[in-house]
């Protein structure tokens, strides 16, 4: 909780606190020591939220209002400036304006690929028809993100402003917001939202009496992660399977029941009424030479900080994962950094340097994606990371498609067997051989970036999957019956006996206060003794 | 023809008559077919035949293209599911903080496997890609319920809760 006007932040802050900081910092004024949040690595204690690098290094458009204002009330987000930029857009510019203005702000989707909103509107806009559709993407599907839903349950007007103004400026007098069904509350608050924006007059007929009309539907989704492509969602709002289609002709052209249809994500529309209030220039100021304006990241992962983080586009993943992040969790080392989800790839320590945007990001096999940041440590073998996020969209492919439904499994097969310890000479090889026809050949971008994960863990480590194919072995002990026995090292034991205790087939004999040893012929290799030794001394032989 | 249960006409009707008011909520196109079927599975807690083919022939859509789209989605049933429906988020995050090993520890209490349901209908046990609260990882949800920075041998005490709320109730 902060308690402002000072901006004090207390952390942990439970019902029993509370009549403590009544008494001591409402009422005396003392602020309350034991409540203020530690650095994790300085140990410093800082009083002000301002002051924690948690919140220093970043940079709040579209989490400006998430929580500050209740987004239940559409008051709360009026008295916070909310709904001027579509008053301004609807009574003051052209739908051509409003584009060029998008346009000049350098706005690109967030959903991930980064395609230019203001050319992805001027497309609709320019295609001549009766009908035309608003599409808002909140079927968050990448594991590892939940930056939409957030901003859906924490400020959900600011979604809907930015639909208004998009609908305004490609001529769009319908919309969908397709979400996931696993957004309960996401859903429940964006309903409410929905009726009372309509119970102003800020939705429906003649907005704000400027003879624009607009409806706004929620469409639940069901359960696919492939809809999250825009054909396919489209598909699903119709009522079919969600599969994907061939493009062209694109959905600006032929979207939902064959009409125009302009499809955003959740968080470019955010980004909306920030960049009508204050002009293209206040937001083409912020980031890199492609990539303006700020990201969303959902950071999570073996580190002391985690949550959603928006911080200008060019900041180094050094300065997210130490300064914001804190640092990694019990002070053990970085070994990876996974963007983008199952499209994206890991980055190793030596590229932590990297400044963030679309094409830098691309450049070393990662991707923007939707914004996922899961950190890892020495603890997380990468092989199983790649198999993980392989298995992943393995059974979320649609199956459409050759090279995705049958290339995607062959992959996995082979990834199975590396990490139970079969894997075969050329395995490597062969998965890069499949990865690339994939990639080249899927009919989306689902199967079209399925392999990223895969090649990049065979770029940067490819030493883990050599010593799990050569030596049977599991560089992170997280594979399990890689076949290799466990030694104990002689030199680090210190005899205490709780492995030969944890063997479950007492494999492990010795005297106290003497080295263990472990009878080779017997292990199983299941890591028990190796979970339990106190001083590291057991390793995968 | 009498439903799966085996009833005689009238008590089909019976049956079918929360469906039919969802269906009179819906006009006869297409693209309600899958609020149609989610709010149908909310009533009968997973989709039976019988309700399938009256919705089918309620949009004049063949069975078949029903049955594509329900079985497409991972959120329809075509079986029964348990009281407590238990979902282990398997996302990234979870992984990486030990989520397979809270899976793995929910199996061997309960006995059955990921997608299965006990035979005292108590619990079914599911996984999803991503629950979206990576911060909590690795999470759990119970019903409506988010149970999170679990560790294997927190399990049995937050399922045994569940059990004698279960018992408790009836």
């Amino acid at each position: 909780m902060i308690v402002y006007p000072e901006g004090v932040f207390y952390c942990h802050v439970e019902a029993d606190d509370v009549a403590e900081i009544v008494e001591e910092h409402l009422l005396k004024g003392r602020i309350v020591e034991r409540l203020l949040f530690k650095e994790p690595l300085t140990e410093e204690t800082i009083p002000s939220y301002q002051d924690i690098d948690f919140y220093k290094k970043q940079h709040r458009i579209v989490l400006s209002n998430c929580g500050r204002i209740n987004p239940e009330s559409i008051q709360e987000y009026i008295a916070a400036g909310g709904y001027e930029a579509a008053g301004k857009a609807l009574t003051e510019m052209t739908p051509e304006e409003v584009i060029a203005e998008v346009k000049n702000a350098g706005l690109r989707g967030r959903g991930g690929a980064g395609f230019p909103t203001g050319l992805k509107w001027e497309l609709t806009r320019k295609t001549e028809s009766d009908k035309k559709y608003l599409v808002c993407n909140a079927d968050e599907g990448d594991p590892g993100a939940f930056m939409d839903r957030s901003l859906l349950e924490g400020d959900p007007h600011r979604i809907i402003e930015g639909m208004i103004i998009a609908a305004y400026a490609i001529g769009a007098d319908e919309g969908y917001i397709y979400i996931r069904a696993e957004y309960p509350l996401a859903i429940e608050r964006l309903e409410l939202a929905i009726e009372q924006a309509q119970n102003l007059g800020l939705l429906g007929k003649d907005i704000l009496g400027s003879g624009f009309d607009f409806d706004l539907h929620i469409k639940k989704g069901a359960g696919a992660f492939v809809c999250g492509e825009e054909t396919a969602l489209m598909a699903s709002i119709e009522g079919k399977r969600g599969m994907p289609r061939p493009k062209p002709p694109f959905p600006s052209v032929s979207g939902l029941w064959g009409k125009p249809t302009n499809i955003n994500n959740v968080e470019t529309f955010a980004n909306v009424p920030y960049i009508i209030n204050y002009g293209a220039e206040a937001f083409n100021s912020i980031g890199t030479e492609k990539s303006k304006g700020t990201k969303v990241f959902a950071l999570t992962g073996k580190i002391n900080n985690t949550g959603l983080v928006e911080v200008p586009m060019g900041i180094t993943l050094r300065e997210i994962i130490y300064d914001i992040g804190g640092g990694m969790n019990q002070g053990k080392k970085f070994k990876a950094v996974q963007t983008g989800g199952p499209s994206g790839g890991c980055i190793p320590a030596e590229l932590l340097d990297l400044k963030i945007d679309y094409e830098s990001l691309q450049e070393v096999g990662a991707m923007m994606g939707s914004g996922g940041m899961v950190v890892m440590d020495d603890s997380t073998c990468m092989v199983d990371v790649a198999r993980f996020f392989l298995s992943f969209t393995q059974s979320e492919s649609c199956g459409k498609c050759t090279p995705c439904r049958e290339g995607t499994k062959r992959m996995l097969e082979i990834l199975n067997r590396i990490c139970s310890g079969e894997g075969r000479e050329g395995d490597l090889e062969l998965l890069e051989e499949l990865a690339n026809h994939i990639k080249e050949t899927s009919l989306c971008q689902l199967g079209g970036s399925a392999p990223n994960p895969v090649l990049s863990t065979l770029l940067y480590f490819r030493d883990e999957y050599e010593a799990h194919i050569k030596d049977k072995r599991c560089p992170a002990n997280v594979c399990e019956g890689m076949g290799a026995v466990y030694v104990i090292d002689e030199n680090k034991c210190v005899g205490c006996g709780m492995c030969a205790r944890v063997c479950p087939i007492e494999a492990i004999s010795g005297k106290p206060k003497e080295p263990y040893r472990i009878n080779e012929d017997l292990c199983i290799s299941c890591g028990a003794c190796a979970a339990k030794c106190p001083v590291g001394a057991i390793s995968q032989g | 023809m009498g439903c799966i249960c085996g009833h005689d006409s009238e008590s089909r009707e019976k049956y079918l008559a929360p469906l039919k008011s969802i269906l009179k909520k819906y006009e006869r196109e297409e693209r309600y077919l899958i609020p149609i079927l989610q709010e149908a599975q909310g009533q009968y807690g997973y989709l039976p035949k019988d309700v399938l083919k009256e919705i089918a022939s309620y949009l004049d859509l063949s069975l078949s293209q029903i049955y594509g789209v329900v079985t497409f989605y991972a959120q329809f049933h075509l079986k029964p599911k348990g009281r407590n429906v238990i979902r282990v988020c398997t996302g990234t995050a979870c992984h990486v903080r030990g989520g397979a090993e809270v899976l793995k520890a929910i199996e061997n209490e309960l006995k059955i496997k990921s997608g299965g349901t006990t035979d005292d209908l108590e619990f079914t046990l599911e996984t999803v890609a991503c629950i979206g609260a990576c911060g909590l990882a690795p999470v759990i949800m119970v019903n409506d319920d988010t149970h999170g920075r679990l560790t294997p041998d927190k399990v049995p005490a937050i399922l045994q809760n569940y059990r004698a709320r279960e018992k408790a109730a009836v």
